[in-house]
């Protein structure tokens, strides 16, 4: 029987009444550990951290609108070999999707994790939100649109580009799914569980309105996704352009180390297999004149694409990682859906779906190999 | 483009297709030699980072030859390529490159004369579509 329950808020503190909330499922032992975002090291920076001590709790920071790193890969890291621990993870649904995705890749496990998600109305870059908090403003202020579904950001701040295109504003296959956006917020947050919670919380009927706003935010996101897909597909026609339109790229893979669904430990374009004999590159340089150094950067990217489109949640670390501000995530956003829809896949919809790339049929795609 | 002579890199599975490349040869089949040959043990093993690369380098066509469905030496290699290179196919195809470069094939061992075909009609095909527009560009 699936719960549904206001958390109690005392004087409109929303993130304080989910740090109390996390703090009881840790001292009632419902897990053993919290993966959470936390302010731990000066105030510019939240990032992902493994709390033991509920008093630790203090520096959670919830509702931070910033993702300096996709919690799965934590939670990877975490769950891969069995500790016997069981650990709560706080994520926003493309982390949650990417977690699912890191699971079927055999990169995670979900066998001793609780699932917190929680509801999305977008992110700010890194070095956005610190330069936010170092002017004395409050970044998390951007949940003052939470009730009507509207991501109204600081002026002269943007949304990262990936969440102003995002149609998934809840990790709905969480295990405690936390609720904020259609709702009174600050003074509503809803939980929703399928196993009974070790807190005892209000019953909570949930207004039919967030319903109505989750569908308008969708609406409005996919129709951003799907204006930025057309302006990308029309800037970049052939693949000369896109070696135009990402001649800036310095090949730092910032985008291949920031991609939470990226599932190879050794990189093929970090081994030597495409460095070659000095006598070659001049080979190449004779034989067209030029070449340009160093090679294979368009490679590197359309090899990303083969290798992860299927799995790709969306979450635009890629692009945020970039030093040359390319639009990676524009890009590898727009390939995944034609790849994912090949298969009828979704990246991060359900375990159940198998990945592309492990299995087959042998009655389907029979018009390609004669 | 008369004087046009497509290069075509193919990569042929050891069990299949590379044998019959094999026997075209033994057979003294005529076919236009405009393929370059890489063996493989099966096509299930092709990572596409090689068919890419063959690609952004100027090859105008690839051709990628492995067992007839059901007959993969492995099982199942040749219905695990064919996902792959469905996958590589719709990413060229969103990056306004032709997929119909790139050629999946399946061809036995005692097909000789199937593999010369191909090769003569993918050569046919690529003289239609000119010389890969990637070929000018020095090594993106």
């Amino acid at each position: 029987m699936a719960i549904q329950a206001w958390l109690p808020i005392e004087g409109g503190d929303a993130a304080g009444a989910l740090r109390k909330f996390l703090a009881g499922l840790l001292s009632a032992g419902y897990v053993d550990a919290l993966l959470v975002p936390c302010r731990l090291v000066g105030e510019e920076a939240v990032t992902p951290a493994l709390v033991e001590s509920p008093e630790a709790l203090e520096a959670c920071e919830p509702l931070a609108p910033v993702m300096s790193h996709n919690m799965a890969v934590m939670a990877g890291r975490l769950t891969v070999m069995d500790t016997g621990r069981r650990v709560g993870v706080w994520l926003r649904p493309c982390e949650l999707r990417a977690l699912i995705e890191l699971t079927k890749l055999h990169q995670a496990t979900l066998d001793h994790v609780l699932t917190i998600g929680v509801d999305c109305l977008g992110t700010y870059e890194v070095a956005d939100y610190a330069a936010m908090v170092r002017a004395g403003k409050q970044p998390a202020e951007l949940w003052r649109g939470a009730a009507d579904g509207e991501a109204v950001p600081a002026d002269g701040y943007v949304l990262r580009s990936a969440c102003r295109m995002c149609e998934y504003p809840t990790a709905a296959s969480a295990d405690i799914r936390i609720g904020l956006l259609g709702l009174d917020f600050p003074r509503q947050v809803l939980v929703e569980s399928e196993e009974p919670l070790p807190v005892e919380l209000p019953p909570a009927e949930v207004p039919a309105r967030r319903q109505e706003v989750l569908e308008r935010v969708r609406a409005r996101r996919t129709a951003e996704r799907d204006a930025a897909f057309a302006a990308w597909r029309a800037e970049v026609p052939d693949l000369r352009r896109l070696a135009e339109r990402f001649a800036t790229c310095i090949r730092c893979h910032n985008c291949m180390v920031a991609c939470p669904i990226c599932y190879c430990k050794e990189c093929i374009f970090r081994t030597p297999t495409f460095d070659h004999e000095p006598e070659q590159y001049f080979r190449w340089a004779e034989r067209r004149g030029v070449l340009r150094m160093p090679t294979d950067t368009l490679l590197f990217h359309i090899t990303r694409l083969n290798h992860m489109a299927t799995s790709c949640v969306g979450c635009g670390l890629c692009e945020s990682a970039c030093p040359s501000h390319l639009p990676v995530a524009t890009l590898f956003r727009s390939v995944a859906q034609s790849v994912q829809a090949l298969f009828n896949y979704e990246a991060g919809r359900s375990l159940k779906d198998e990945l592309p790339l492990a299995t087959f049929r042998e009655d389907e795609l029979t018009d390609l190999g004669k | 483009m008369a004087d046009f002579e497509p290069r075509i890199v193919a990569f042929l599975c050891n069990w299949c297709t590379y044998t019959a490349a094999d026997l075209a040869g033994t057979s003294r089949l005529q076919y236009p030699p405009n393929v370059r040959v890489i063996r493989l043990m099966c096509t299930g093993a092709l990572d596409p980072v090689y068919v890419s690369k063959a690609l952004l380098e100027g090859a105008d066509g690839v051709l990628i030859g492995g067992c007839h469905p059901g007959d993969c030496h492995y099982q199942s290699g040749n219905y695990k390529a064919r996902r792959r290179i469905a996958i590589l196919h719709t990413i060229l195809a969103q990056l306004g490159f032709d997929p119909q470069r790139v050629w999946l094939r399946w061809i036995s061992a005692s097909e000789g004369q199937r593999f010369a075909d191909t090769v003569t009609e993918m050569v046919e095909h690529l003289r239609r579509l000119g010389p890969n527009p990637m070929r000018e560009l020095p090594m993106s």
